[in-house]
């Protein structure tokens, strides 16, 4: 069996950055993810943060995922790409399978889990047909492949993914013919929704899809009002004629890998369902397993790297690496980066969330 | 455009921010019409945890403050209108005006990220906030330098009796 200090498992944002704090310290860190190319969400995020300047906003996203490769390439990170974490075993042994034909078991002090987070799906009839899809599967194809999915498209969910996807859909050159959202008020940021509105795209507040017609590929979707009870209110169906639906209705954490290692789980509707449960520095029941990023409760690129350094710094700290006077330092100075990430009207339920989660001792 | 109602019940609802909002907002100040030169005017009006507008200002114009929730808010006796934070704003929020260019023309630029790009001297459709045609515009140039990374600021005049209005241009078509 292979031996490492610190195996982080996805190479995200927090994954990245939980690997490049953890090496800084002075541990021998191993980075997988199961993709080809590392990066995470970062890479299809063409367009520039926001956020603060400390975490790179004004940036787009894909160029903070190649500032971050380039400073793990400085550190000598060793990173296995096309490698598929399958199993936690004993706490410790993580099962591994590269390039989908060997199997590996890495023994770890420590594991950091930054696998993020898959796309909600929504069911209605017809939500089968070729041309229903993921925003974020959309996203991919024109992002990454520079595949344009359909030309008309129509958007469910106005959050913050809802409406950059759909902008996104305008630059490709796809015509967005309208973005419904369930909530009787849009849930994305103001600047990213008045974006698309001035594009010429309509927002339909308290309606949802009723169903997609066609034969073999969307040829229509039939949207629907509804009430405050979210029942469609009849005669206020509108058909519109498309031929790709994208669902964006939420996230919910890529949890699997943290159940099965018997990590305690906690519900927390707001960061998007179940969650493990983890203390402030990240660490989750199982003293040898930490988390960081969107597993540990839906929020932004910003939040994930504060997260997976805080992992990062205290797998290392654990492990002997991090003078004492170091750590509270690092530690404190990234709670306060949290905190102030977490601010406003936006950030407070997350705050209150997470402060929720982090009052609940365990371990 | 089939769906597209004459709606304006304000940005939670329609999209885009209207006119009451916009005046309610400390944030968004339009320049005064005898002002001479060009002006930053921001539609940022959520306080959403953001500041690369503070940090791109090089005459440090534009204050957001330590706490990063708050709004970006622009002294226009800093503020000497050369576009920088318009093409640094991610939310695309900012652009620059000034009512009289000449005669009965005002002078709009604004972050644009389609392609294809409008070119100098193009006549293009100028747009509201809700992306209703208003009225024709004229290109005055487009600016694409390194340092605004891949967004074009483009700079044009149209009459400005929709000074107030007019806050984009409409896409082109692709071919
Ligand atoms: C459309 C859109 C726009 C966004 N815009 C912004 C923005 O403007 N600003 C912002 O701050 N945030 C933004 N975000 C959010 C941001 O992208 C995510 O919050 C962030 O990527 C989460 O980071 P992560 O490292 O936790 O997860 P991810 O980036 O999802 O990375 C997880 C990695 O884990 C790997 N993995 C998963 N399971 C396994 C396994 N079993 N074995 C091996 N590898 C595995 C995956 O391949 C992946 O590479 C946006 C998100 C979307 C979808
Ligand atoms: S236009 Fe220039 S001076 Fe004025 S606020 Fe923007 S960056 Fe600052
Ligand atoms: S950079 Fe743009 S979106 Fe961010 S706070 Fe400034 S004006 Fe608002």
């Amino acid at each position: 069996m292979e031996e490492r200090e610190v195996v982080v498992i996805g190479a995200g944002p927090a994954g990245l950055s939980a690997a490049l704090e953890a090496a800084r310290s002075g541990a021998h860190v191993l980075l997988v993810d199961e993709n080809s190319k590392p990066g995470g969400q970062l890479f299809k995020q063409i367009h520039k943060f926001f956020g603060s300047r400390d975490h790179r906003a004004g940036v787009r996203g894909i160029d903070i995922g190649t500032q971050l490769l380039e400073e793990a390439d400085a550190l000598k990170i060793e990173v296995w790409l096309d490698a598929e974490v399958c199993g936690i075993f004993n706490q410790r042994d993580v099962w591994i399978v590269r390039n989908k034909e060997k199997s590996v078991n890495v023994r770890a002090q420590r594991i950091i889990i930054a696998t993020g987070a898959v796309e909600n799906s929504v069911n209605f009839p017809g939500w089968s047909l070729p041309g229903v899809m993921g925003a974020g599967a959309a996203q991919t194809m024109i992002n990454l492949h520079r595949v344009l999915p359909g030309f008309k498209v129509l958007m469910v969910g106005s959050g913050n993914v809802g409406v950059i996807v759909s902008y996104q859909l305008l630059q490709a050159g796809a015509d967005v013919k309208a973005i419904v959202e369930a909530a009787p008020r849009l849930g994305g940021y103001g600047v990213h929704t008045a974006k698309v509105r001035r594009a010429g795209v309509p927002f339909h507040t308290s309606h949802t899809v009723l169903e997609a017609r066609g034969t073999d590929h969307v040829e229509s979707a039939t949207i629907v009002q509804i009430d405050d009870k979210w029942q469609p209110i009849p005669g206020t169906e509108k058909v519109l004629d498309v031929d790709t639906i994208c669902i964006a209705a939420g996230l919910t954490p890529l949890v699997e890998l943290a159940f099965a290692a018997g990590c305690e789980p906690l519900y927390s509707p707001l960061l998007g369902g179940m969650v493990p449960w983890h203390d402030a520095s990240m660490r989750t029941s199982i003293p040898s397993i930490y988390i960081a990023g969107d597993i540990s409760g839906v929020e932004e690129a910003s939040t994930a790297m504060e997260e997976g350094r805080m992992a990062g710094l205290s797998a290392a700290h654990s492990l002997g690496y991090v003078a004492e006077q170091v750590y509270e330092v690092g530690f404190k100075a990234a709670e306060q980066r949290m905190l102030a990430l977490r601010s406003g009207l936006f950030g407070q339920k997350r705050r209150d969330a997470k402060a929720a989660i982090m009052a609940q001792t365990r371990g | 455009m089939e769906h597209t109602t004459s709606d304006d019940k304000g940005l939670k609802v329609s999209g885009a921010p209207n006119l009451a909002e916009l005046h309610a907002s400390p944030c968004y100040q339009l320049p005064a019409e005898d002002r001479r030169a060009l002006a930053a005017v921001i539609e940022c009006i959520e306080g959403i945890p953001c500041n690369p507008c503070e940090t791109a200002c090089p005459q440090h114009a534009i204050i957001v403050g330590d706490e990063i929730t708050n709004l970006p808010i622009v002294d226009l006796d800093k503020c000497n209108g050369c576009g920088i934070c318009v093409a640094a704003c991610p939310g695309l929020a900012i652009y620059l005006k000034k009512h009289t260019f000449k005669e009965n023309l005002a002078y709009i630029a604004f972050p644009y990220e389609y392609v294809p790009l409008p070119v100098e001297g193009q006549t293009i459709r100028m747009v509201d906030r809700l992306g209703q045609d208003v009225c024709d515009g004229t290109v005055l140039r487009v600016v694409k330098i390194k340092k605004n990374d891949r967004t074009a600021v483009v700079h044009a005049t149209y009459p400005n009796g929709y000074y107030e209005q007019v806050v984009n241009m409409q896409r082109l078509a692709t071919d």
